[in-house]
């Protein structure tokens, strides 16, 4: 027993030794252990909130993530620390710059696009550079994942040829010269790294972002992620940029508190930016025209909806966002006026009421005031009034919601949990 | 035996209002604290949903968050020569269970105790003359004064963002706030609640009848108010389900919404809960504590080590784990020596119920809060020469509709007939017609009155249950009938046809709920002959055993205790923080 354990150490070191020469041996055409390029490297990651997808909340970060279910089936991000086995240990700059940039991993595997590099695909070279030298300074961490969990044929990757055929092409960031250096900055940070697209702009049958309509709101994963445009219903066209930058960077604003995946976002990411940067994405967000949209006139105060809606929103939703729908400060969101309210696709609003939500706690805003859950009180048609009452009342505007919508939200949220 | 588990600096038993805060502040200190909590977590969005928070059914009378006797309880008695029976559903008090503890369905009545408090024996001497005091009444002085409490008072009213009007701010006495207590540095962090009619028509006689009125001080608060730790609370709805209730508007001040979102957060804390500790260990010398043992819901005993051991729990459970775990001396009443037990006191709680003619009077107490209203404090304490009363004390006078919950709030006057037609009459009229005025008064000690560990009755675990000896003494009683009878007065002034005094008379009684206000035990103080914690609430014979809650008081005020706890906790975490780290030992050498 004693001699093979000692076999194994011996073997073990002799790997060890091995990639230290090999280390050695490389030529430093440049220095990778540059203190400001590891720095920014680690910077990158926590822009592209790579940690997102390939940690475990509980796990070593980024050794490999949780299931992300997509309209497809099942995927897993990888283990992207750099172990030999299990990670990226044994890839070059090469492979990580085709996988961001053209979404073919090392080995020529195709990825899904789960794995946001059409957005990815507009970084910069020496973005990338610097994300390479820093993941190479993380601790291996030995977790064998199995990222493709799809069923026949998805699970072909060779069909993401086709895929990326139809949908995507390599491209690069494109900055406009009309606009300010700061307005291109947020650009890139919006459309490359941040990716905010990859939830936030409406997706085509196949899954490809429609691009005619970027950023204007998509639902995902039973959320509906609402239009971050400057449109002044079902946007964020109200919010001055000092507004937006307090909500990217604590999580809550004057209006609004982030939960669900955009608590996940903050956490990990936006609340972890520079000012400059988030002043940046503001600058172009709030610059981004909506296509033009219909105007609505809100619901008559004396449909029958609207009144059962009323009845309802006195008992449940009153005490915490007042009679005027103003909420309070950092603690219940304001309704009025509300771009997730006003959305077009209720699924949002309809799963908070359902199943509640905690806002996201900051060090800066550490409160993290959770909308209880009240589905197990309310029918569908009672969820269906008080929304549609919600979505009509103090100059809101937007279209009813049926029992039978809040039925199909129910349905799904009984299956993910 | 028990399985040893790594070692922490700090363990706190319990974390509820003293726990988390002393948690909180510890684990800036950079230690790595641990809290083992006998009850559940507990928080806002699935503990006090708003579909069920104020369900009466549940939380009143099933008492949904209060410590199940099968896990632990008390005996009680009268005096000496009883024998002592458990109780076996809890009635007159209601211990707190789970994260927050108490400080979950507390009212949120959030007094300073009056400068004469703190050194209320030498007060009372220097007033009145030695003779003055009873020779079995052991009220003592603190060990400090209202000087050194002030900053912590302030830090704990911040902290919850009380909301009232100040009476003293540096000296200068406040229009409309409390003329009676000890100065403040500065305001209150959020102004008064509003008031509904009935505390507006009690103020308007008061102030008539000489009395100077002013707002309750609430932890329930009147805005939307943002703490010095980041955490925001809501503004009170009135929704009048705070006592025996868990807030669903973030509104009342708990640990929940006031010190766990920040706590939580911290990397070195950690929260063990449903875990309830067997007693804190001793190293061969019994004069340093090595940390202590508790059991699990596996039934597994399990030993944490630490350099600090700090008592949080209900003050029944403090003083019950420094008896079982042999810190200090118990006390034995039959000579008066010895104190661990010692100086157990309770509240006078007070009523006079008003009926008024139901065609002129619509209080609707059903909006309310368990501290809204406004109060006097004439009655109160030493605010009137007690020199020709014979008896000492008094009690704050407040009118504070904390709502009425539907199946228990069912007021008629006397002589109604308990059922039919004249019942439903009766209960009809006077339902949105009655008020109520409440003066929640002191409680002083008594050398017959003592917490000591019950000879016949164990819990599950084989522990000696606390046995409380207690019974209202003369003065405390004669007292009652003196401020019942003047609130009486303030009642008929309001108009009521008909004011039904209530003065608490013996012998108290296990089963109605008169307060949760049970205080002392384990009395501070400067002098370790009466005294079982140094007024940093230091174990005087265990140095690295804190203990903080209402079990330190040595006696009680005619005011509610929760801000004077609150208080205790921070400045007992700041003697930590700024000395006992420094040099771990005693604080103070008597």
């Amino acid at each position: 027993m004693t001699r093979i354990r000692l076999a194994i150490a011996a073997a073990l070191l002799v790997t060890a030794s091995c990639s230290v020469i090999a280390a050695v041996m490389a030529p430093a055409l440049a220095d990778d252990q540059d203190f400001t390029l590891i720095e920014r490297g680690r910077y990158v990651a926590t822009a592209a909130d790579c940690v997102a997808c390939h940690s475990l909340p509980d796990g070593k970060p980024y050794a490999g993530g949780a299931a992300l279910q997509t309209p497809f089936g099942t995927l897993v991000a990888p283990n992207i620390t750099p172990d030999r086995e299990t990670g990226i240990g044994n890839w070059t700059k090469e492979d990580l710059r085709r996988t961001l940039r053209e979404g073919i991993g090392r080995g020529g595997k195709r990825l899904y696009p789960a794995m946001p590099y059409p957005a990815y695909t507009r970084m910069t070279d020496d973005d990338i550079h610097a994300l390479w030298v820093y993941l190479q300074t993380l601790e291996p961490v030995s977790n064998a994942v199995e990222a493709n969990q799809l069923p026949f044929p998805f699970n072909i990757r060779l069909l993401m040829a086709g895929w990326n055929l139809l949908n995507f092409e390599p491209s690069s960031f494109k900055s406009d010269p009309q606009k300010s250096e700061e307005w291109n900055r947020g650009a890139y940070l919006v459309q490359a790294l941040g990716h905010c697209g990859t939830c936030h702009t409406p997706k085509s049958a196949l899954g490809a972002d429609d691009n005619d309509r970027a950023l204007q709101g998509a639902n995902l994963q039973a959320w509906y992620a609402p239009s971050i445009t400057a449109d002044k219903r079902q946007g964020i066209g109200n919010w001055s940029v000092d507004q937006l930058i307090a909500y990217l960077k604590t999580g809550a604003n004057h209006q609004s508190l982030a939960s669900g995946p955009m608590a996940e976002e903050i956490q990990n990411s936006s609340s972890k930016m520079t000012d400059a940067d988030l002043k940046a994405i503001a600058t172009y967000l709030l610059d981004q025209k909506p296509s033009e949209g219909k105007t609505l006139a809100p619901l008559a105060a004396d449909d029958a909806r609207m009144r059962t809606g009323g009845a309802v929103y006195t008992d449940t939703c009153m005490a915490c966002h007042g009679g005027d729908g103003k909420g309070q400060t950092f603690l219940f969101p304001t309704l009025a006026g509300s771009g997730l309210v006003q959305a077009d696709d209720p699924a949002t609003l309809i799963r908070l009421v359902l199943d509640g939500s905690r806002a996201v706690a900051t060090d800066s805003r550490p409160t993290g005031p959770a909308m209880p859950p009240l589905g197990w009180r309310l029918t569908d048609a009672d969820v269906a009034a008080v929304v549609t009452y919600i979505r009509n009342s103090w100059s809101n505007a937007a279209p009813p919601v049926s029992a039978g919508d809040v039925a199909k939200v129910r349905k799904t949220l009984a299956q993910a949990n | 035996m028990a399985r040893k588990l790594p070692h922490k600096d700090v363990v706190i038993v319990g974390l509820g209002w003293t726990g988390s805060i002393i948690a909180n502040e510890l684990c800036d200190e950079g230690l790595d604290v641990v809290a083992l909590e006998r009850g559940p977590w507990r928080d806002t969005a699935t503990d006090f949903n708003i579909g069920y928070a104020a369900d009466e059914l549940r939380y009143n009378s099933r008492q949904e968050l209060m410590l199940r006797p099968a896990q632990t309880t008390v005996t009680a008695r009268n005096n000496a020569g009883q024998t002592a029976l458990p109780m076996r559903q809890f009635g007159s008090f209601h211990p707190g269970n789970g994260v927050g503890g108490a400080g979950v369905h507390w009212a949120g009545i959030t007094w300073r105790f009056s400068p004469a408090d703190f050194r209320l024996r030498s007060h009372f001497t220097e007033r009145y003359g030695a003779q003055a005091i009873p020779d079995d009444m052991t009220i003592q002085d603190w060990g400090l004064t209202y000087e050194d409490m002030e900053p912590y008072y302030d830090r704990f009213e911040y902290l919850a963002g009380v909301s009232g009007k100040a009476g003293n701010l540096n000296g200068q006495l406040q229009d409309g706030g409390n003329p009676f207590e000890g100065p403040r540095k500065r305001e209150f962090p959020n102004p008064p609640m509003a008031q509904t009619y009935g505390p507006t028509l009690f103020a308007e006689t008061a102030a008539k009848m000489g009395y100077k009125p002013f707002p309750i001080p609430s932890s329930l608060l009147s805005r939307t108010y943002t703490n010095p730790l980041g955490v925001t609370m809501g503004q009170c709805t009135f929704c009048g389900f705070c006592t025996n209730y868990g807030c669903a508007n973030y509104s009342k001040a708990s640990a929940q919404t006031t010190v766990l979102p920040v706590l939580m957060r911290k990397s070195n804390f950690e929260l063990r809960t449903l875990c309830e500790v067997l007693k804190v260990n001793l190293d061969s010398t019994g004069k340093k504590a090595t940390g202590v043992t508790y059991v699990d819901t596996s039934g597994e005993e399990l030993e944490q080590t630490a350099d600090l051991v700090i008592l949080c729990a209900f003050m029944l459970d403090n003083v019950r784990l420094m008896l079982l775990s042999g810190i200090g001396k118990p006390y034995d009443a039959s000579t008066g020596t010895g104190v661990v037990g010692r100086n157990f006191c309770y509240q006078m709680a007070n009523q006079v119920v008003g009926f008024f003619d139901p065609a002129k009077y619509n209080f609707n107490n059903f909006i309310g809060g368990g501290a809204t209203g406004m109060a006097i404090d004439e009655l109160n304490n030493d605010n009137f020469d007690h020199g020709p009363l014979g008896f000492l004390g008094g009690g704050s006078t407040r009118c504070a509709p904390i709502g009425a919950e539907p199946i228990s709030k069912r007021p008629t006057p006397p002589g109604t007939p308990a059922w039919g037609s004249g019942w439903k009459k009766a209960m009809r009229d006077s339902y949105l017609s009655n008020l109520s005025v409440g003066c929640e008064a002191s409680s002083y000690a008594n050398r017959g009155n003592f917490l000591d560990l019950d000879p016949t009755y164990t819990d599950r675990l084989g522990r000696p249950l606390m046995r409380i000896t207690f019974d209202f003494p003369e003065n405390d009683v004669k007292m009652s009938a003196y401020v019942t009878k003047k609130v009486g007065e303030i009642v008929r002034a309001m108009g009521a046809q008909q004011a039904v005094e209530y003065p608490r008379t013996g012998p108290w009684s296990t089963v109605p709920y008169q307060s949760t206000h049970v205080v002392g035990g384990t009395a501070m103080g400067a002098d370790p002959s009466t005294s079982v914690v140094n007024p940093f609430l230091q174990s005087w014979d265990v140095p690295n055993v804190f203990t903080v809650g209402a079990n330190v008081f040595p006696q009680n005020s005619g005011f509610n205790p929760t801000g004077t706890v609150g208080a205790l906790a921070f400045r007992a975490a700041d003697a930590i923080r700024s000395h006992y780290l420094k040099s771990p030992g005693p604080l103070v050498h008597a």
